[in-house]
């Protein structure tokens, strides 16, 4: 009984040691959820789904606070990751926070640009270039066409286009989702031999 | 002899190659009109050095190649330019690109021409420049540029250089009859980048249904300064035996290892065409602007093989060889197996047309696929040892990381399983559109990742911005403050 006692404490005393020390030694800093639900995110920063950036939005997701359906730039396509992150069920996506739509990026009118700076404080990425009484103009390659240097802009400068199809962005397509006007589509079946 | 080795898998196809081979290589009446598209390679698109309005003369240099994958472009014909703009391109998307029109005169005026009098005096770095400088591109099919394959870089060392006759695919004959006219301008070709890769031992393979080939190559031989230093391997006809992987395993037993390179494993494979094209240009100065392509099919009357200047439209092609066509009807560039249908007969031969199939009926659509049934056919077809069904699952579920490690990038796009399946589904359709949905989102995350970075950045910077101006403003009210009792206590004083 009494040896019972001593060896029970004794394991106790042991495995509340290592506990301990694993606590301490293998800290997690942060929550790792955030992380990962932030890595799926789109990184727009657009603040469609009511939260002032993608990290915020992750952190609310990750406690349970919000859908993961806020997400229009992510689309079907994030809603599906979280959902399988986070092993929930797939929802469309909040009509209220938007539409997916194809990317976009923003171009600025470079006569019409006063030289402001507003639309560059709004930038969240920091892809816009310019200072004061100077042309602002846009770095293609770091816009996330996120829309919210268009509010700021007073005299209307700046147009979100559409990236133009070319050969180097070009995809084949989803054989499931027959589309006539697809050469490719044409293809698949044309190599077909009887 | 040597062992061969073999690969998986392959099919043994009826060649159809007869059709073509009846007439020996034409050459097309020139073209009022010539379109150059500024990318007819892998890489990046060549920049133009011409203005619309100027006169260019044959073989002048139009564009320049722009980084480093990527070669010049030449006036196939001496003319004016008459413009620079977007134009169709042969492309399967359809999409339209920046080409170069040229009006040609007739005149045919070639531009001075500096051909190497003895390329043996010249380095193998000298070689490769005049080689990109003449536009020279790999012309079995996918267009990278030649000159970055014989170099060999100072990692490795190249064993053994393999010309690649073989052209396994069905109906394509532009490799054999360039093989029996000019097996001496292939040799010299050879000779040259035996020097530029400084290789130990070089293999020509021609596959066993081109016999007459396969005789005029080794009748030249017996006659060349190479004979001796260079075999002609004769492989078994099987489909796709021609494709870059498929025949290193053929003549070396050899795999080039997942993700690598043949260089990896000692080897560099270049076409016949390719080695004929350097012989041109070393030799006589001439750049690239003319190839052999293939016109056939049932409803060409006159089929056969055309010396084609890049630029001139396929329908001058077709009209030359009295083919019947119709819009219903479509034309395929490339073979039955891998190529696609193009959108016209307008769009012009580029550096990468090998052939051109029109009422092929391998090629007719298929009816509606059917359900997979899981016979396995295409596992055993497969000359990679994939399992396409397993891979087919995936690809149709959008499960993409599944698909990518079930080896995805190892498919070779040939076409051996979409041939076998009894539910005639586009298989390789899945895969190309799997492949290039897993390249999208790679960048798609690169992109996203470093918009991550930029936006934390500003956080932090808008952060310590802020902390700044709070420290300065408690420095200006603590002043202020000091500065007021200061004056308190002097008028305490008084």
């Amino acid at each position: 009984m009494f040896t019972a006692i001593i060896a029970i404490t004794f394991l106790a005393l042991v495995f509340g040691l290592l506990l301990g020390f694993a606590s301490i030694r293998f800290k997690v800093e942060g929550d790792p959820i955030v992380e990962q639900i932030d890595k799926l995110l789109p990184q727009t920063q657009c603040g469609q789904c009511s939260f002032a950036g993608c990290r915020p939005y992750a952190q609310a997701i990750a406690e349970g606070e919000v859908d993961i359906n806020r997400c229009p730039p992510g689309g079907e396509a994030t809603i599906q990751a979280l959902a399988n992150l986070l092993e929930v069920e797939v929802k469309p996506l909040d009509d209220e926070c938007g539409v997916e739509q194809p990317k976009t990026l923003a171009v600025i009118d470079e006569e019409r640009c006063i030289g402001c700076t507003l639309c560059i404080q709004a930038c969240p990425v920091d892809a816009i270039l310019g200072a004061a009484k100077q042309m602002h103009t846009v770095i293609a390659d770091e816009c996330t066409g996120c829309d919210l240097c268009l509010p700021p802009c007073p005299v209307d400068c700046i147009d979100m286009v559409e990236i133009p199809a070319s050969t180097a962005n070009w995809r084949w397509p989803d054989p499931d989702q027959p589309n006539l006007g697809n050469l490719g589509q044409l293809e698949a079946e044309q190599v077909k031999q009887p | 002899m040597r062992q061969l080795g073999s690969f998986p898998g392959g099919l043994v196809l009826d060649g159809q190659k007869s059709r073509s081979t009846q007439q020996p290589i034409r050459s097309v009446p020139l073209s009022k009109v010539l379109t150059l598209p500024l990318q007819q390679h892998i890489g990046a698109a060549a920049v133009p050095i011409v203005k619309v309005g100027d006169k260019v003369l044959k073989g002048q240099q139009i564009a320049k190649a722009e980084g480093h994958v990527s070669v010049c472009l030449h006036a196939p014909s001496s003319g004016h330019i008459t413009a620079i703009d977007e134009r169709p391109i042969p492309h399967p998307s359809g999409l339209s690109a920046l080409c170069i029109t040229i009006e040609t005169d007739g005149k045919e005026q070639w531009t001075e021409l500096t051909p190497i009098e003895d390329y043996k005096n010249s380095s193998d770095h000298e070689l490769r420049q005049l080689i990109r400088d003449a536009g020279i591109v790999g012309l079995g099919g996918a267009g990278f540029p030649s000159f970055i394959k014989l170099n060999p870089s100072v990692h490795h060392h190249v064993d053994t250089l393999i010309l690649n006759g073989v052209e396994c695919e069905p109906y394509i004959s532009c490799d054999d009859m360039l093989m029996r006219e000019r097996a001496q301008g292939i040799l010299d070709g050879i000779a040259i980048m035996r020097q530029a890769t400084k290789a130990n031992r070089c293999i020509i393979a021609i596959e066993d249904n081109k016999p007459i080939a396969i005789n005029a190559m080794q009748t030249s031989l017996s006659t060349h300064t190479e004979n001796g230093k260079i075999d002609i391997i004769v492989v078994p006809t099987r489909y796709p035996a021609g494709s870059e992987k498929q025949l290193i395993e053929v003549i070396t037993n050899k795999q080039v290892p997942n993700g690598g390179l043949p260089i990896d494993i000692g080897i560099v494979m270049h076409n016949v065409g390719t080695a004929y094209a350097i012989a041109r240009a070393i030799n006589y100065g001439e750049p690239l602007i003319s190839r052999i392509v293939t016109i056939t099919g049932n409803e060409v009357k006159n089929a056969g093989n055309l010396e084609v200047l890049f630029g001139t439209p396929i329908k001058d092609c077709l009209t030359f060889c009295e083919t019947q066509w119709q819009i219903a009807n479509p034309i395929i560039q490339g073979g039955p197996m891998m190529g696609y249908p193009l959108a016209n007969a307008d769009l012009p031969i580029t550096k990468t047309a090998n052939c051109i199939l029109v009422g092929v009926e391998q090629a007719a659509p298929a009816e509606q696929a059917m359900p997979c049934i899981r016979c396995g056919d295409c596992a055993t077809a497969c000359p990679v040892s994939l399992l396409p069904q397993q891979l087919y699952w995936h690809a149709k579920a959008k499960d993409l990381d599944k698909a990518v490690d079930y080896n995805l990038f190892d498919c070779i796009e040939c076409g051996c399983c979409n041939y076998v399946c009894p539910s005639e589904i586009p298989l390789v359709q899945y895969f190309k559109f799997a492949k290039t949905e897993t390249m999208n989102q790679q960048q798609e995350r690169q992109k996203s990742d470093a918009a991550r970075v930029r936006h934390d950045n500003r956080q932090t910077r808008q952060e310590m911005e802020k902390q700044e101006k709070a420290l300065r403003q408690q420095q200006r009210k603590a002043a202020l403050a000091a500065s007021q009792t200061a004056k308190q206590a002097e008028e305490d004083k008084t």
